[in-house]
């Protein structure tokens, strides 16, 4: 029983000792073990930078997702790989707003539904001041539910405003400013092309990630979705919300059956139209990072490998340097599994130092990241990647550290003790 | 003819241990018997290469016999593992050593400490062990320091300390004054006489014959065998040690 209790008391002594005895060993050779670490310290720096970005970058994907929200679904025309329509132009597959007329009665998890239509930009004036290249987006009613865009001043559109073509407006801050509207503008009247629109709202601006789009001179302004037919022929498409979250994938089939139909698609014949939800872009963005994440963890795995052979070779110096000492401990009793877990500590400690330096390293790296591009703004180093940082560095200390510490485990006291 | 005490410490029969270098054999011991008991007092003498220093690895259980069986306490180490060995020589042999082989980065009591921690002691048993038996031999004002810090008799002395502190059946020394001056010399034997008073078994190797002179018996090597084993007629038993005790304390 006494014996039950003091064995892995026993082995916890032997631990304690061990670490104590390399760090001062890693402290009496500084400049050695430094050096022996550093490819352990660049593997776990980059590990952790390159996750800490992903990190950041997705959780700036899921920001954006977030105001669209993520039971939403895209409608837009495509043209498809194979089929006649292959080498169709876009004019003959573009969506008409007839296309989705009674949508909502025929697909029942559909729970919200806006067409939307863009006519390009236009120049927005007010009296002297005018903003060019401003994206005239028209919407329905429902759009503002579908979408997390809070209107900050004013009122939302409604169903009258789209049936009866009111000439109204939402305008985002940004043109506010730029046109010199009054802080309180809701009534003002804007001119965009040779149309009057009152500003019936200020509508949230849209967060700022927008790849390949400089997104400091991007102005948006909303007007009803019949509207927009007075400035022009509008390319359209269209956003749904399913009912709840796991609808989604039943709602975008019943709107593809519901739209071949209204399109007059025959039933060999591929899609012209796409429906996408925020679900599969999400799918499709985690497998881009668990690819980037797989690349970068086999160059990190070089590198620790690289680290690995450095800590083998000071591990082996270590031993040869220390013969005699190992020969004294065994000639006073030290097993040869004593021996064998004292270098092996040695060689896990000597890592996880230099895991904790990569670590800092690693941090610096992550700072200077965030600092450089806005969109990763939220980078940061997760806990689990700080966990698997020590974990490979003690694997790496474990598998290299091995040989050398059967070395030592070995020698025999006798020759060890004569070891000049 | 050599008186030999109620308990026996050591039993070797007719050991041997052959080396093999490339086709030769060399018989390091070709036939040792020995018996040593409880309390003496011996020293190990003869030329180099005359098997003394094997003998003293086969004593110390840092090396096997090739044949013949060893008796150590009463257990028969001819057949026991590597770690069982291991075990041996931290619970009942304690080693001296010509350089001291002391670890320059730890202090005085770390490094008595040392056999400790590869036996069942508590944290706070072992501290306290390794300060009374620094105290034993001397050195309790000196436990914090290096040996970089100590005197060669110093070093000695922690060395002594750290063989010590197991409390060995065997206190084995080789060679134990070679590195030191004749007075430190002096002291260290004086040292070993104190502990054989004590009531410590001690075998000691050596080539002088002045330290061979503190022992009370004289065994001769050549050639891989005992060649002699005489009494020197010194007498400092525990008998002798406890009427002194007894004297002194009247006085």
């Amino acid at each position: 029983m006494r014996a039950l209790i003091n064995a892995p008391l026993a082995f916890l002594r032997l631990f304690y000792q061990s670490v104590y005895l390399a760090l001062s060993q890693i402290w009496a050779n500084k400049m050695r073990s430094f050096l022996t670490t550093i490819g352990i310290v660049i593997g776990v720096a980059s590990v952790t930078a390159v996750i800490a970005a992903l990190t950041g970058l997705k959780a700036q994907v899921l920001t954006q997702f977030e105001t669209i929200g993520t039971n939403t679904i895209f409608v837009g025309p495509r043209r498809p790989k194979t089929g006649p329509m292959r080498h169709a132009s876009w004019w003959t597959i573009r969506f008409l707003p007839e296309h989705f007329d009674g949508i909502l009665e025929n697909c029942p998890s559909v729970g919200l539904f806006s067409r939307l239509g863009s006519v390009g930009s236009h120049t927005a004036r007010f009296g002297e001041n005018s903003v060019e290249n401003v994206n005239i987006t028209g919407i329905e009613a429902a759009y503002h539910e579908i979408q997390n865009r809070p209107v900050i001043l004013g009122r939302e559109f409604s169903v009258i405003d789209n049936m009866q073509k009111n000439q109204v407006c939402l305008i985002d801050p940004k043109l506010q400013t730029e046109l010199r509207l009054d802080r309180d503008c809701i009534g003002q009247a804007i001119r965009i092309g040779h149309q009057t629109f009152v500003i019936a709202g200020v509508i949230e601006r849209r967060p700022e990630l927008n790849f390949g789009q400089d997104a400091e001179d991007y102005y948006e302004v909303f007007i009803p979705f019949r509207t927009l037919y007075k400035l022009g022929e509008p390319g359209i498409w269209a956003f749904a919300a399913s009912k709840s979250t796991e609808m989604t994938e039943e709602a975008q089939a019943e709107m593809k059956f519901f739209l071949r139909r209204t399109r007059g698609i025959r039933p060999n014949e591929p899609d012209t139209f796409r429906i996408d939800s925020v679900k599969s872009f999400l799918t499709s963005f985690n497998e881009v990072a668990l690819m980037v994440t797989l690349v970068a963890g086999g160059v990190v795995g070089i590198s620790l490998l690289v680290g690995g052979v450095g800590i083998m070779n000071i591990m082996l110096v270590s031993v040869s340097e220390r013969t005699r000492e190992i020969g004294l401990r065994k000639a006073v009793g030290a097993k040869n599994s004593a021996i064998l877990t004292q270098f092996l500590i040695e060689a896990v400690v000597l890592c996880f130092f230099g895991g904790l330096v990569g670590l800092g390293l690693g941090q610096c790296l992550t700072l200077i990241i965030s600092g450089i591009n806005p969109v990763l703004e939220k980078t940061y180093i997760p806990v689990w990647a700080v966990g698997l940082a020590f974990g490979f560095a003690g694997s790496v200390g474990i598998f290299f550290g091995l040989f050398p510490a059967v070395k030592a485990a070995r020698l025999d006291p006798i020759e060890a003790l004569r070891h000049e | 003819m050599i008186q030999i005490a109620e308990k026996l410490i050591i039993q070797l029969d007719a050991v041997t241990r052959v080396y093999k270098v490339g086709v030769e054999h060399i018989h390091a011991l070709d036939g040792v018997d020995l018996r040593i008991g409880e309390n003496e007092y011996v020293a190990i003498m003869g030329p180099s290469g005359s098997g003394k220093s094997t003998l003293m690895n086969c004593l110390g259980c840092l090396d096997r016999a090739t044949s013949g069986s060893y008796e150590l306490d009463g257990q028969d180490t001819t057949k026991l593992s590597d770690a069982a060995l291991a075990h041996v020589r931290n619970e009942r042999i304690g080693f001296v050593f010509q350089s001291f082989e002391l670890l320059g980065k730890l202090s005085a009591l770390k490094n008595v400490e040392m056999p400790l921690i590869y036996s069942r002691n508590g944290w706070w048993a072992r501290r306290k062990r390794a300060k009374d038996v620094l105290q034993r031999v001397g050195l309790a004002g000196r436990i914090k320091h290096r040996p970089n810090q100590l005197s060669g008799g110093e070093k000695q002395r922690v060395a002594i300390a750290r063989a010590l502190v197991c409390n060995p059946s065997i206190l084995l020394a080789d060679e134990p004054t070679g590195n030191l001056d004749s007075k430190t010399s002096e002291e260290i034997l004086e040292l070993f006489d104190q502990l054989h008073r004590e009531g410590q078994t001690i075998i000691l190797v050596t080539h002088e014959e002045h330290v061979a002179n503190h022992a009370e018996r004289i065994i001769k090597m050549k050639d891989g065998k005992i060649c002699s084993d005489v009494s020197t007629g010194r007498t400092a038993r525990k008998e002798a040690s406890a009427e002194n005790r007894s004297t002194e304390e009247t006085t």
